[in-house]
């Protein structure tokens, strides 16, 4: 059984997280770059997996800055065996079509029998990116899963909707994605972290899986304008001349609040 | 290297941010040692950070073990100083045991799941420590202790206590380190100590009335017991330091969004120069306290020809910087600092005893002063 988990550096939601107004980049300068926690949480899944398993080989991969390398590490003193980070000058900026196409070729090149993502970045919050794998993977695709459970050839799990929940499984290969609802992440301990230098880590460019990020015969999004979030205004005050509960009322409901 | 390190210091923070910081306030108000918290540390890695692998240690340098002791404190310093002393009693099981003694120990220790503590002051014998008289009377394959020993912390929670004691002559000469399970018919323990700091660990005496204990818990040789003594010293010492340090930069860093949050006459506490200007040499202080500590640390794990000098310098240095920096951070702070709720109180009373212990200061300005005059 090969695991992959997909995972992810990203701003500290502790700290400010700011657009960069010139490249429409987040500005990795502005806060501490941290492993998404659930980037942690999916890796979690797999090695709760493998430690009960015995057998199963976890595999962590990211597309993202050379910079990221200590943080993608950070999987590898958590437990995984190896790790693909597929880093390329030419990807910044990658648009979900492109970040899907890339990661899929990574992941075809590695192998894999199931791939673990996160449901939602906290920083780009895409949320798609689990179902555009499957689909470029052509495996079935189990997403926000709110509990999972791995079996030798396939994975089953709750998937948490508006209107209750839903029992859904599928045979492997296949992409999932988890919510916040699983488990915390174990710490990294410090034999991992002195372990973590000596597994595998393999630097992927574009080029090693066949993608040309400049390649304009496919779909793109292409942003055409960024601003600054507003500063906050002050909130509303609301006097009360013996009618205030209705102006709360009022005020709520014309802002669609209830 | 560098990443490595800052790896191995997110790792610690981490846990100190989850597991000690949210409780510190409450284990030092109900004097409550957090055993289960131990184990948990014991997972990460912290029973043993320079004790090698083979047995569970972590087999880190002590350039590390600073940086952890350090961040380890901005969480609960009484908890960092009790794993310092844990660590100290694994190395010196780890570096003068043999192998079946390391086999015993080491494993539990590294994990603590077995806890240490360090014997050597006793009612009679603090900085002329080797003026002890606890006795290990030889009878057979076997040694018989007497005696009492004072300020154990750990005591009555830990496994296992290496205690210095008398085997020969007066002075120096006639101690050897000898290593007690807990449970040895006779062991016995005082009172927890009521005590200004270090709350949330315990501070007994440990009483032994006839403790018969095999020769082959000797660690090293007959004799050879107060230079083991002195040499698990030394990184004690510097990881008492780290704690220091890690508490004081907790203090200052709380004092630093006090004097930003604070207004007085109309402006923040932080646009009086005077205030700047105290900031400034808090600042100053500990980074003057750690580039010494760096150092003495560097020396240990080169085995330099002064490290005992270094060490001294570096606790005496770091303690009396890093209590008059929390204590600053206290004054900073008015009232709110004298209140238990912001927590710089407690670091203030628990930083004090880091002056005392483990050597006194004077005892470490007479190492630095004797090894300067015997140069002339």
């Amino acid at each position: 059984m090969k695991i992959i988990v997909l995972v992810k550096e990203v701003p500290d939601t502790y700290g400010e997280r700011k657009l960069d107004l010139e490249t429409g980049l987040a500005d990795r300068g502005a806060s501490e770059a941290v492993l998404d926690e659930i980037s942690e949480r999916a890796l979690e899944v797999a090695l709760a997996y493998a430690d009960a398993a015995g057998e199963a080989e976890v595999v962590v991969l990211s597309m993202a800055p050379e910079s990221a390398a200590a943080t993608i590490r950070k999987g590898l003193a958590m437990g995984a065996a190896s790790a693909v980070h597929v880093s390329d000058p030419g990807l910044a900026g990658a648009d979900l079509g492109l970040t899907a196409r890339t990661i899929a070729a990574a992941i075809r090149r590695t192998g894999f029998d199931l791939v673990i993502t996160g449901n939602l970045s906290t920083d780009g919050s895409g949320g798609v990116l689990a179902a555009m794998l499957a689909e470029l993977l052509e495996v079935p695709n189990a997403t926000a899963l709110s509990s999972v459970e791995i079996a030798g050839d396939s994975v089953s799990g709750t998937r948490s909707t508006d209107d209750g929940y839903m029992r859904v499984s599928a045979p492997l290969p296949a992409v999932i994605s988890i919510t916040e609802a699983l488990p915390d992440a174990r710490f990294p301990n410090f034999k991992g972290i002195m372990a973590a230098k000596k597994k595998p880590f393999e630097t992927l460019s574009a080029a090693d899986l066949e993608i040309d990020p400049a390649d304009v015969s496919v779909a793109a999004s292409i942003m055409t304008g960024i601003a600054e979030k507003p500063p906050r205004s002050a909130g509303v005050k609301i006097t009360d001349e013996g009618d205030g509960g209705t102006k709360i009322a009022e005020y709520l409901i014309a802002n669609r609040l209830v | 290297m560098t990443e490595e390190r800052d790896a191995l210091i997110e790792a610690v923070r981490e846990f100190a941010e989850a597991e000690l910081a949210p409780n510190a306030a409450r284990w030092d108000a109900e004097k409550h040692f957090p055993i289960d918290t131990l184990r948990r540390a014991g997972d990460l890695g912290l029973g043993g950070v320079y004790v090698r692998e083979e047995f569970g240690g972590s087999e880190l340098s002590r350039l590390d073990a600073v940086a952890i002791f350090e961040e380890l404190a901005k969480g609960d310093t009484t908890i960092a100083a009790y794993i310092s002393i844990h660590n100290m009693v694994a190395w010196m099981i780890d570096t003068f045991g043999d192998a079946a003694q390391r086999e015993r120990w080491i494993p539990g220790l590294a994990a603590m799941t077995a806890l240490g503590s360090y014997c050597l002051t006793e009612p009679g014998a603090g900085s002329d420590a080797a003026a002890i008289t606890t006795s290990a009377r030889r009878d057979g394959d076997d040694y018989v202790l007497n005696g009492v020993k004072q300020f154990v912390s750990g005591a009555g929670s830990s496994a296992v206590y290496i205690v210095m004691a008398r085997t020969g002559e007066a002075g120096a000469k006639g101690i050897s380190a000898i290593v007690v399970p807990d449970g040895t018919p006779g062991l016995s323990f005082g009172r927890n100590e009521q005590k200004m700091g270090w709350n949330a660990q315990p501070t007994r005496q440990v009483v032994f009335d006839e403790v018969r204990v095999p020769v082959s818990n000797r660690l090293g040789a007959e004799s050879a017991g107060f230079g083991i003594a002195l040499k698990g010293l030394d990184g004690g010492r510097l990881n008492i330091a780290a704690c220091s340090l890690g508490g004081a930069q907790w203090a200052l860093d709380r004092a630093l969004r006090y004097v930003h949050e604070r207004e007085t006459f109309g402006a923040p506490l932080a646009a009086n120069q005077s205030i700047m200007f105290t900031l400034a040499d808090m600042e100053t202080e500990l980074q003057a306290a750690r580039a010494l500590l760096e150092r003495a640390a560097t020396k240990l794990d080169e085995g330099a020809p002064d490290v005992v000098t270094a060490c001294a310098m570096a606790k005496r240095f770091a303690t009396d910087a890093a209590f008059n920096v929390a204590n600053t951070a206290l004054q900073l702070h008015g009232g709110y600092g004298y209140l238990h709720e912001y927590g710089i109180e407690r670091v203030v009373r628990d930083l004090r005893v880091h002056q005392i212990l483990e050597g006194t200061n004077e005892i470490m300005r007479l190492i630095v002063g004797r090894n300067l005059v015997n140069r002339l």
